[in-house]
């Protein structure tokens, strides 16, 4: 993939942040200053277990790039348990994903505590970088939702 | 545990070092310059004292590799002071074995004028001639 | 069709700097819905919140969404402020174009359009929000404090103090706890028992303070404000209301041999006991294990000698169910078992002990009378050796990870004290750390070792081997020397790891209260509401929380009562509204949701629907709003898709979703 294309792309990435660990370690990546690319839009749920795998299909029918979901540390749920749902839930839609040809790295999980606005900064980083080189995505995409 | 022997005792009359008070932080060995050249290094000695094994610390080298900088004595956090237990132990070995002092007179030219005094009671007390 | 206002806070050039908010509105307008869209300075001001009213009335708003820092900061502010204005709290939406956009992003062009999406994100979903309103439960004006030690003591007589009525339920026949155990405190030294004993006392006669002894609890339902508990009272054999406490039964009873659980097994007790002179209430047990009379059914001794006849052998367990409104766990600590610590020849040799055990045999009203001997020949001893971290600070699979905290500060009262009584005595501690925060403290320490010359040695103990003269061989290691110590003792005392009460897991569970690998109850924020537990209404007093000493257990005992009291203080509570809701004609009655719900907010009620016209009783889900806390779990386990969450909906969140990606 040559450099020039991965300037020109632009792609759509959802970011389901729960809001008593990842939000706020969002707002403090903000309140720190710490910058990501703005191809990153955050969606509050209350848990991690509130995001049903819906949602992701859904993003990705309407032509989302990349999917992240941000929750508590396991053991840190602000619910006690609700990120331990997340997690299996997540497990069984990525290798779904992946067995329909959904390129694994689109999709990511990641435990990002109120306090880690750096690593917050760091991993939407690292994620955006890895959507660009994986290019557009095209497998999933509702013709029907393109404009 | 009590300090039984005389030689521990001894050491403690004239270094006015009150072992106990150590809590074995380090800060003495990790101040001192001939930390290197030691056997038995200064955070050591005051349980050498403490276990009344003053015998290993007359035969160690350490003895005589102290600088007498009081760096050790400057920078304890317990005010226990390890330089002055070597200092008792070297007057100790010094005053048994009879040795002649350094006089005054025989090193005048190398002297520098900015030399803490007190280096220069521990090299007359330390070298003969 | 909603009728939106949206409103674009500058935040001074916080947000003004890179985002170009004139366009941010221009592009508002033209979403669906939207009638309204303005900027200013600072939305948050009283001009700012001024101007949203304004709007809210002038143009009939049925919603607004405000571009601004994040809803984490002033979200309630213009909740409030739309509330006022006349129009549901709940119909306020945050678009986070500070913390999320203006501040990480530098090039105005990119920052502007991503706040525009931003802002079109929170405009999809408030156009599917829908008003709602916080429910509201009663509160009943009774706490339950469970464990009766110093902890429990302490918060009940908090809580009584301020005019609520208390409970305490203690699973032992007499509250005190473990602080009853101990012979003196540290750092001041004072004597345990006579801190202790008049609390214990003015428990006991506070008009607002019931105290079940010798019960547990059996059953816990309902939720904050309106808990029902189901209280075993165990049959005690002995008419409480008779009962004088002459002890006259306990001098007579023939079988003398069970083990006195709170002298720790050093020495035995009568079968019909209380556990300590002192022992509030001041009524014995049978214990039916060890009774003649109900191993055999002869002897009857008891019941003879009694003048009062307060000896019922028929007497049956008895469950009491009393409302409440608060509960306060304070289960406390016991000691670990040290089964799998063979090196330190605990079950060798009755010279190697427990630090609590040495606590008893200091004590005056211990099995030694207070005398400092050794249990196998009872001779006084001349050499004793302590150890630390008997199974603190391990991350195998013996011991707990944790620091016990109180094990530096106790082992230098106990050399301190010996050395005080028994000069004669030489006492070595083998550490790996002496930890000693805490106001006198560390000075109590250096006493220790300054004043009552114990020696202190950094490094562990290896081994423990009995010998056959008696003497205990001790093979240690003086790190900072670089030597293998090799020392006789005539004692071993070890300062084994404290761990929470067993029972604390079934009473955690039976509350919904989380709970750690360690079985230590978990607070609900770790720094900011460190003596409540997750779920409402729960509160954590003393050792069931982490480790702690006598004054902190105190100060948390006092902090949990005041947060019970500021609980029972209200007369209805208002619940969070964003909760799930299932919908009656979807839901089948599967019992999935119940499943991972957290809090136990889920039942299921057989209820009469109307399917298009098919009537019908049907198993059906049913959430109660004063439980639930919203998280939504249920909401994607629901296989039917019945569930959904109030104010965070699939249709909001799928809304959002769209908008971002158009």
């Amino acid at each position: 993939m040559s450099i020039e294309k991965n300037e020109e792309f632009r792609p759509k990435i959802v970011a389901f942040c729960c809001n008593w660990c990842s939000y706020a370690g969002a707002d403090l990546a903000g309140s720190s200053r710490l910058s990501y690319p703005a191809d990153v839009k955050i969606i509050r749920v209350p848990c991690s277990c509130r995001v049903n795998p819906m949602f992701i299909l859904r993003a990705f029918e309407k032509g989302a790039d990349g999917v992240i979901m941000c929750g508590c540390h396991p053991g840190d749920c602000h619910y006690s348990t609700g990120n331990y749902y997340a997690r299996r839930r997540m497990t069984l839609l990525f290798s779904m994903l992946d067995y329909i040809g959904v390129e694994n790295g689109r999709t990511r999980v990641e435990w990002v505590s109120a306090a880690e606005g750096v690593k917050f900064s760091v991993t939407m980083n690292e994620f955006v970088e890895k959507i660009r080189s994986l290019g557009e995505n095209v497998r999933l995409g509702d013709l029907r939702c393109r404009n | 545990m009590s300090l039984k022997s005389n030689q521990a005792e001894r050491i403690q009359e004239i270094s006015g070092v009150n072992p106990y008070k150590c809590m074995k932080c380090g800060k003495c060995s990790a101040s001192c310059p001939s930390f290197n050249e030691m056997d038995i290094k200064p955070h050591q000695f005051v349980s050498y004292v403490l276990h009344d094994d003053v015998e290993s610390l007359v035969k160690s080298k350490s003895l005589w590799k102290c600088l007498s900088c009081f760096a050790c004595i400057e920078r304890c956090p317990r005010d226990v002071k390890p330089g002055k237990l070597i200092d008792a132990a070297r007057q100790m070995v010094i005053r048994e074995r009879g040795a002649n002092y350094l006089s005054p007179d025989e090193i005048p030219e190398l002297l520098d004028p900015e030399l803490p005094q007190q280096l220069l009671v521990s090299a007359f007390r330390r070298y003969s001639r | 069709m909603q009728r939106l206002g949206v409103f674009v806070c500058h935040c001074g050039s916080n947000i003004a700097a890179t985002v170009d908010v004139k366009k941010v509105v221009e592009m508002a307008k033209l979403e669906p819905g939207v009638v309204h869209a303005e900027d200013y300075q600072y939305m948050c001001s009283e001009a700012g919140q001024a101007r949203i009213a304004q709007a809210i009335q002038e143009k009939g708003l049925t919603g607004i969404v405000v571009c601004s820092c994040s809803p984490r900061m002033h979200e309630a502010t213009f909740r409030k402020c739309a509330e006022k204005a006349g129009i549901n709290p709940y119909m306020v939406e945050i678009a986070n174009i500070r913390e999320h956009c203006s501040w990480i992003h530098k090039d105005m062009e990119e920052a502007t359009k991503k706040a525009v999406i931003l802002a079109r994100a929170a405009i999809a979903k408030v156009n599917l929000n829908t008003p709602l309103k916080a429910g509201e439960s009663r509160v009943t004006k009774r706490a339950l404090v469970i464990g009766g030690g110093i902890a429990g003591i302490q918060t009940a007589l908090d809580i009584a103090e301020a005019g609520y009525k208390v409970d305490i339920v203690e699973k032992t026949p007499s509250i005190g706890g473990r602080m009853s155990q101990l012979d003196k405190t540290f750092p001041t030294l004072d004597c345990s028992a006579c801190i202790l004993t008049p609390k214990m006392v003015e428990a006991a006669a506070h008009e607002n303070i019931t105290i079940y002894t010798y019960s547990e609890v059996e059953k816990v339902t309902g939720f904050v404000g309106d808990f029902t508990v189901d209280i075993r009272k165990k049959a005690r054999s002995v008419n409480m209301d008779k009962c004088t406490g002459c002890g006259v039964c306990q001098e007579k009873c023939p079988s003398k041999k069970a083990p006195s659980e709170f002298n720790r097994g050093l020495n035995t007790r009568s079968a019909i006991y209380t556990p300590f002179a002192q022992a509030i209430p001041n009524v014995p047990v049978i214990d039916r294990e060890h009774c003649i009379k109900f191993k055999t059914g002869k002897c009857g001794v008891c019941a003879k000698v009694c003048q009062a006849g307060a000896i019922d052998y028929e007497q049956k367990d008895e469950i009491i169910t009393e409302k409440y409104g608060a509960i306060v766990v304070a289960t406390g600590f016991d000691i670990i078992k040290l089964d799998n610590y063979d090196e330190y020849a605990y079950n060798q040799s009755p010279d190697v002990i427990t630090s609590l055990e040495l606590e008893r045999i200091m004590n005056a009203a211990g099995p030694t009378k207070g005398h400092l001997e050794r249990m196998s020949d009872h001779k006084p001893p001349k050499n004793m050796v302590f150890i630390q971290c008997v199974g603190s600070r391990c991350s195998d699979n013996r011991g707990k990870s944790y620091c016990s905290k109180i094990c530096c500060m106790y082992t230098a009262k106990h050399a301190m004290l010996i050395r005080d009584k028994y000069p004669d005595v030489n006492i070595t501690v083998f550490y790996i750390d002496v930890r000693t925060p805490g106001k006198n403290f560390d000075e109590f320490y250096r006493r220790a070792v300054e004043e009552y010359h114990v020696n202190y040695v950094k490094g562990q103990v290896g081994k423990v081997i009995p010998q056959p003269n008696g003497q205990l061989l001790v093979q240690g290691v003086d790190l900072l020397d670089n030597k293998q110590i090799l020392m006789e003792a005539d004692m071993v005392v070890l300062a084994a790891a404290i761990e929470p009460d067993p029972s604390v897991r079934k009473i955690a569970t039976m509350l919904t209260a989380s709970i750690d690998t360690n079985n230590f109850l978990t607070e609900a924020h770790a720094k900011l509401r460190p003596v409540e537990s997750p779920t409402a209404g729960i509160f954590l007093s003393g050792v069931c929380q982490g480790p702690k000493d006598v004054p902190e257990t105190v100060s948390q005992a006092g902090a949990a009562a005041v947060k019970a009291i500021g609980l029972l203080a209200k007369d209805k509570l208002l619940t969070n509204p964003c909760t799930a809701k299932p919908d009656e004609l979807l839901c089948n009655g599967c019992s999935t949701c119940a499943n991972v719900c957290p809090y136990g907010a889920i039942s299921y009620e057989d209820k009469q629907v109307n399917d298009h016209g098919i009537r019908e009783v049907r198993r059906i889900a049913q959430v109660n709003s004063a439980l639930c806390q919203g998280c939504g779990a249920c909401t994607v386990a629901c296989p039917s898709g019945a569930m959904d969450l109030q104010g965070f909906s699939n249709r909001q969140i799928i809304a959002e979703v769209d908008a971002i990606c158009r």
